[in-house]
């Protein structure tokens, strides 16, 4: 626990080291701004709720989660303290859970800072502020897969650009894998199992399921199992491939 | 146990190629080993195993008798590891990156408090430690680098060139911080500057090709040397011929070379046989033949030649 606490607190630092954390969150608060008022009609619709503000959030964790998670093992990589960190007494699991910690903490971060649209809806109206508490929690799972799929993709290579563009495509076939786009193709000439199983492993469908105010705990297992099936790959990654 | 690390068959491959090929070394409590050899014979790789950062093929590494691949934390714990270049995170300042370590180390309160300041102030950071590392020159971002290896006060230390890139005077002062430490861990020191062995080392191990070739104090391995406490005399040049008669006589004198032959002066060198001491022989010679030669001192060979004879004298060129 000291180890990987150790780690997370290292990395947070880091992420504010830079100017970039900053800018970051700013970019992040923004454009949740826009898409709820502009793209999502925030006022239009004249109903006291969030759904358009986070209707859009996994779309915009789709470049911003990589964005994050890319300098966690690249950088490591590329500046060579991979060499120290993998041989100071941590092990590589913990170096893996401190670095995903220190990553979603800074997330929560974002979205906490997000949180004045929720005092505003509640100032004009009588939104149902479950919905609102479940929604939060379900952008943030959302973010924290996102997250532990960039890390473990930032994990085998150590330029961070590539570990940006990969997370990306990745992550953007897990949201897009429950739209209906998708299943048409499979569906017709792949047993239905099988598309039924597509379309379950969609961040967005079980996002959406939390967003209407259903908790169901099938969505809470989904997550947890996504993050941990991506932090063990990353702990394989970071195993096999540190010395190269 | 004195043996702080056991390095037995050590083995590492990279696809085809054979970067160690069992290597087997001990290093006790007080010994400071100089790891030298040309590059790519497989030194960083060798400390990468012994540090646990490379699983070895074969073979293993015991550091205060725990197995590195097998207990890696305790072993760990009890190593100090400067990769090659000392690689550190370079938008922390000295001080922060030095108490994550201690964290990491398991260093809490008042004792890592300790650590940190005694370690900042035998690396000479003081000047520097509010400063981000990445702003820092060459020399002292290897101090960070070597800082962090020490702050644990590690039995064993692995410094995988400590010195490379510094200039003279933080040469002097990292050799200097290695003999002071040298007493109470094992130290194992790549480097590729001969002088260094001398300098610092009790103990020289040659690497070429993955393959111990050679391992010794500095001492041994100069009296490989073919002159090897050869003697060399200056003198005038009318008095050569007589003083090759002469040497020609003295027992235990196999060879005498002509090193230079000028208008004034002329360099001769006695090659003795097996090594063998010849100065006093010599000198007793010259006398009773009344030649008075300007100079004469007896050749130890420097390690460089050491190297070179050891590391050349095989078929084929070493592997990058």
């Amino acid at each position: 626990m000291r180890n990987i606490w150790a780690i997370a607190k290292r990395e947070l630092r880091a992420y504010f080291g830079t100017p970039i954390a900053y800018v970051f969150l700013a970019i992040f608060v923004a454009l949740t701004g826009v898409f709820a008022f502009f793209i999502g009609t925030f006022f239009e619709r004249g109903e006291a709720d969030l759904r358009p503000f986070f209707e859009y959030h996994p779309w915009l964790y789709l470049l911003l989660v990589p964005a994050i998670a890319m300098r966690l093992w690249a950088e490591e990589r590329r500046a060579g303290t991979m060499e120290l960190l993998m041989t100071l007494p941590i092990s590589p699991a913990q170096a893996v859970i401190g670095k995903f910690i220190a990553g979603w903490i800074f997330l929560a971060i974002a979205l906490v800072l997000t949180m004045p649209i929720w005092y505003s809806v509640n100032k004009l109206g009588n939104p149902d502020n479950g919905v609102i508490i479940a929604s939060y929690i379900g952008s943030y799972l959302v973010a924290g897969v996102f997250l532990a799929i960039g890390a473990t993709i930032s994990a085998l290579t150590k330029n961070q650009v590539i570990a940006f563009v990969v997370s990306a495509a990745i992550c953007f076939l897990f949201v897009v894998s429950g739209t209906q786009i998708v299943l048409n193709v499979f569906q017709g000439w792949v047993p239905d199992i099988v598309s039924s199983a597509i379309s379950s492993l969609s961040v967005l469908s079980h996002y959406e399921n939390v967003t209407r105010g259903v908790f169901d705990f099938r969505d809470i297992v989904f997550y947890a199992s996504m993050v941990v099936f991506w932090l063990f790959a990353n702990t394989v990654a970071v195993h096999l491939k540190k010395a190269d | 146990m004195s043996a702080l690390v056991v390095l037995e068959g050590l083995t590492k491959r990279f696809g085809s190629l054979v970067a160690v090929d069992g290597i087997s070394l001990t290093v006790e409590k007080g010994e400071v080993v100089g790891f030298l050899g040309p590059n790519g014979a497989g030194k960083s790789t060798t400390m990468k195993m012994a540090a646990g950062f490379l699983e070895p093929d074969e073979g293993s590494a015991k550091i205060c008798s725990f197995d590195v691949s097998l207990e890696p934390r305790a072993a760990k714990l009890h190593i100090g590891y400067m990769p090659e270049g000392a690689p550190s995170y370079g938008e922390m300042t000295p001080l922060s990156f030095l108490r994550f370590i201690a964290e990491v180390r398991g260093l809490k309160g008042a004792a890592a408090r300790n650590a940190i300041d005694e370690t900042i102030a035998r690396t000479e950071l003081e000047g520097v430690v509010y400063q981000t590392i990445e702003t820092l020159s060459k020399g002292f971002k290897r101090r960070v680098g070597l800082a962090q290896s020490i702050l644990h006060d590690p039995d064993v230390l692995i410094l995988d060139e400590p010195t490379d890139g510094l200039d003279p005077n933080q040469k002097h002062h990292v050799r200097s911080l290695i003999s002071d430490m040298a007493k109470e861990k094992a130290i194992v020191v790549s480097t590729h500057i001969l002088e260094e062995v001398d300098a610092v080392c009790s103990r020289a191990v040659i690497i070429d090709r993955g393959r111990i070739v050679a391992d010794g104090t500095s001492r041994d391995l100069k009296f490989r040397l073919p002159h090897h406490n050869a003697v060399t005399i200056r003198l005038s040049t009318k008095d050569a011929d007589a003083a090759r008669t002469a040497l020609a006589s003295v027992e235990g004198v196999a060879k005498i070379e002509v090193l230079g032959r000028g208008k004034n002066l002329t360099r001769l060198r006695a090659l003795p046989t097996s090594r063998r001491s010849i100065a006093t022989d010599v000198a007793e010679a010259l006398k009773k033949k009344k030649l008075q030669p300007e100079e004469l001192f007896v050749e130890q060979g420097n390690l460089d030649d050491v190297f070179r004879e050891i590391t050349t004298s095989d078929t084929g060129s070493a592997d990058a």
